[in-house]
């Protein structure tokens, strides 16, 4: 998460893990180097949604009905969609949508399952099994039935941030599993023993000392996570369950062109190959990450759609 | 071994209870409501509309229908569809099956195909057919189910005619297999495709890490041939902790379904329970949900029973 120019998803977990990983961890992850063209490819396309209105100066919102379904053109490089907007601008604006839902919601999921893991894990006894049992319990509901149920209290209709907080809310539980069993495996070694000794408290003990041991699949797992949720939140456009339709996203324009799938094809074409680029870079990131800093792991990508 | 199955069937009860608990109540939150369908309908009075809500306990707080429908099911009554009045037992025999096939054989092909391609690109590692594979694997992957979806269906149904583009028969020709699996090819494919991506690339280094051991080097060097010390000796232990995969991705062939029954109308679950929260069919949603929770709890038992039959050092009490 060091590496993409967004917000860092868990402050905290930052701290703890830069100054030992440092330079050399950067060396290792672009040693990878589909990892190294992962990265380039997503910060090109996160600088081009961030700086949309300086590259395009139309609208992605938006109706123009006297030029509808064009196809491309110098003026409008991919053309334009059923309401005449143009699609390479709503590409580039749904950029920001796909990229704040997948950040933000594997932020929250991230952050929650670290700390629940880590708490479950270290406290260990009755704490641990009641925390654990509630964890089966998460991931025992059917995930997209359930979000299917919930978001139909939107109809439809939902907000950025809704979204973001459902994906988030629903996507922890399997993180907080790794996470606990890394710190159980981490709590007794000597080193924990020898920082109790000098006197540290239980919470530093456990945010200074065991965590930062068992960062490196949170890291797999966030990056994979960004992948996922922006998936997740592609579908459930599809499905006509996802973000209201004014919201120019990528899940949203593919949902609008499948019915000009024969005569207009560049307009599902373009968003559904660039969400298949940006998911692929980050998954080509997220492998470099695993290999430089946890090669055992079989943290991965969890889809819902 | 019967005594642990029990035991988790058991475990799995009360989780069960709770989660149809929470459902009942969140779709019930929903807007609208079962009779929103008829407000514009002039022919519909309110007094009308008022027979109906009583009829349908619709007047009723959530929770004391919650528990009368909870109370019919535990005397094998799943209700009514508030919407077309049909059984839910006999909705659900309807689709339930054709769900299944079509969970059945997308989990075949992602198995037949994905296992074999996994040991294939692993006992050929760096070669160009790997990198190929892997960088494929990706695409695969991140590609959005409906999008491959809408792609396979434009190309091979609607340009070039090969397969059907919708439906599980045809309307002109007599049912028959040959019908079917004609018309299963395409959802089955987009429905696999991201299994069989996964279950390769773990397969790949499953087999990688396993060759590496001393037991491998044993085989090679009595003389076994390569095909054997792959297939015999390596293939078995490589497969133990994909076993565990497969169980855990069985509800997602669930979920998926919906997405991929919704793209060719394929008279399945999935789409049964997508129209029943347009219609706010409570009952039919709630069989939708109650099906796919005890998907999740065998699908995670199943997995847990072929690991200890799989590695006798495991055992189930």
């Amino acid at each position: 998460m060091v590496l993409t120019p967004e917000p860092n998803p868990s402050p905290e977990g930052d701290r703890v893990a830069s100054p030992r990983q440092g330079a050399g961890f950067f060396r290792r992850l672009f040693r990878h180097r589909l990892a190294l063209l992962g990265f380039m490819v997503l910060a090109m396309m996160v600088l081009a949604s961030v700086f949309a209105p300086l590259i395009t100066h139309q609208s992605p919102t938006e109706p123009n009905l006297f030029q509808t379904l064009l196809p491309p053109s110098g003026q409008h490089w991919l053309g334009t969609d059923e309401l005449g907007r143009d699609v390479f601008t709503r590409l580039l604006y749904g950029g920001r949508v796909s990229f704040i839902v997948g950040v933000a919601s594997t932020a929250i999921a991230t952050t929650m399952g670290t700390v629940y893991g880590a708490v479950s894990g270290f406290f260990g006894g009755w704490t641990d099994r009641l925390m654990m049992r509630f964890v089966d319990l998460i991931l025992s509901f059917p995930a997209i039935f359930l979000l299917l149920v919930v978001l139909n209290l939107l109809g439809g209709q939902a907000s950025v941030l809704v979204m973001v907080l459902y994906l988030g809310f629903f996507g922890w539980g399997g993180l907080a599993r790794i996470v606990r069993s890394q710190v159980l495996s981490l709590k007794h070694q000597e080193f924990v023993e020898a920082a109790r000794a000098l006197g540290s408290g239980r919470m530093r003990l456990l945010f200074r000392h065991v965590l930062p041991g068992a960062m490196a699949p949170v890291w797999v797992s966030a990056a994979f996570g960004i992948g996922g949720n922006m998936l997740a939140e592609a579908s459930l456009d599809f499905l006509g369950f996802g973000l209201s339709p004014a919201i120019p996203s990528w899940g949203n324009m593919l949902s609008s062109a499948q019915n000009y799938i024969v005569t207009n094809p560049i307009m599902i074409l373009a968003p559904g190959l660039t969400i298949t680029i940006a998911v692929v870079a980050i998954n080509f990131v997220g492998d470099g990450l695993r290999d430089a800093l946890d090669p055992r792991s079989t943290a991965g990508m969890q889809r819902i759609g | 071994m019967s005594r642990y199955i029990l035991q988790r069937v058991l475990e799995a009860l009360p989780l069960l209870l709770l989660i149809t608990i929470v459902t009942y109540f969140l779709m019930n939150l929903a807007p609208g409501g079962p009779l929103a369908v008829y407000l514009h309908n002039p022919k519909v009075t309110p007094a009308t509309l008022h027979r109906l809500s009583i009829q349908l306990g619709l007047n009723q707080p959530w929770y004391a229908r919650y528990f009368s429908w909870l109370w019919a099911l535990l005397h094998g009554n799943w209700g009514y569809s508030y919407f077309s009045g049909q059984s839910v037992i006999s909705l659900i025999g309807q689709r339930l099956p054709n769900t299944l096939i079509l969970m059945g054989s997308s989990f075949l092909i992602a198995l037949v195909i994905g296992i074999p391609l996994g040991v294939y690109v692993a006992t050929h590692q760096y070669s160009f057919q790997d990198h190929a594979f892997s960088f494929l694997s990706f695409f695969a992957w991140a590609m959005p189910s409906f999008f491959f979806g809408l792609l396979l269906q434009t190309l091979f149904a609607v340009k070039l005619g090969w397969f059907p583009v919708s439906g599980m028969y045809s309307v002109y020709a007599p049912p028959s297999l040959i019908e079917l699996l004609w018309h299963l090819v395409l959802p089955a494919t987009v429905l696999g495709l991201g299994s069989l991506a996964g279950w390769s690339r773990y397969m790949r280094s499953g087999i990688l890490e396993v060759i590496r051991q001393d037991y491998v080097r044993t085989a090679r060097a009595k003389g076994l041939n390569e095909r054997t010390v792959i297939w015999k000796h390596a293939f078995k232990n490589a497969l133990l902790p994909i076993v565990t995969i497969l169980g855990l991705d069985l509800p997602g062939f669930f979920g998926g379904a919906v997405i991929t029954e919704e793209i060719f109308a394929w008279p399945g679950m999935g789409r049964l329970f997508l129209s029943a929260l347009n219609n706010r069919d409570y009952p039919v949603e709630m069989a939708g949900l109650l099906i796919s929770a005890v998907l999740l709890v065998v699908g995670n038992l199943l997995a847990d029973l072929a690991y200890s039959f799989l590695d006798p050092r495991i055992q189930y009490r």
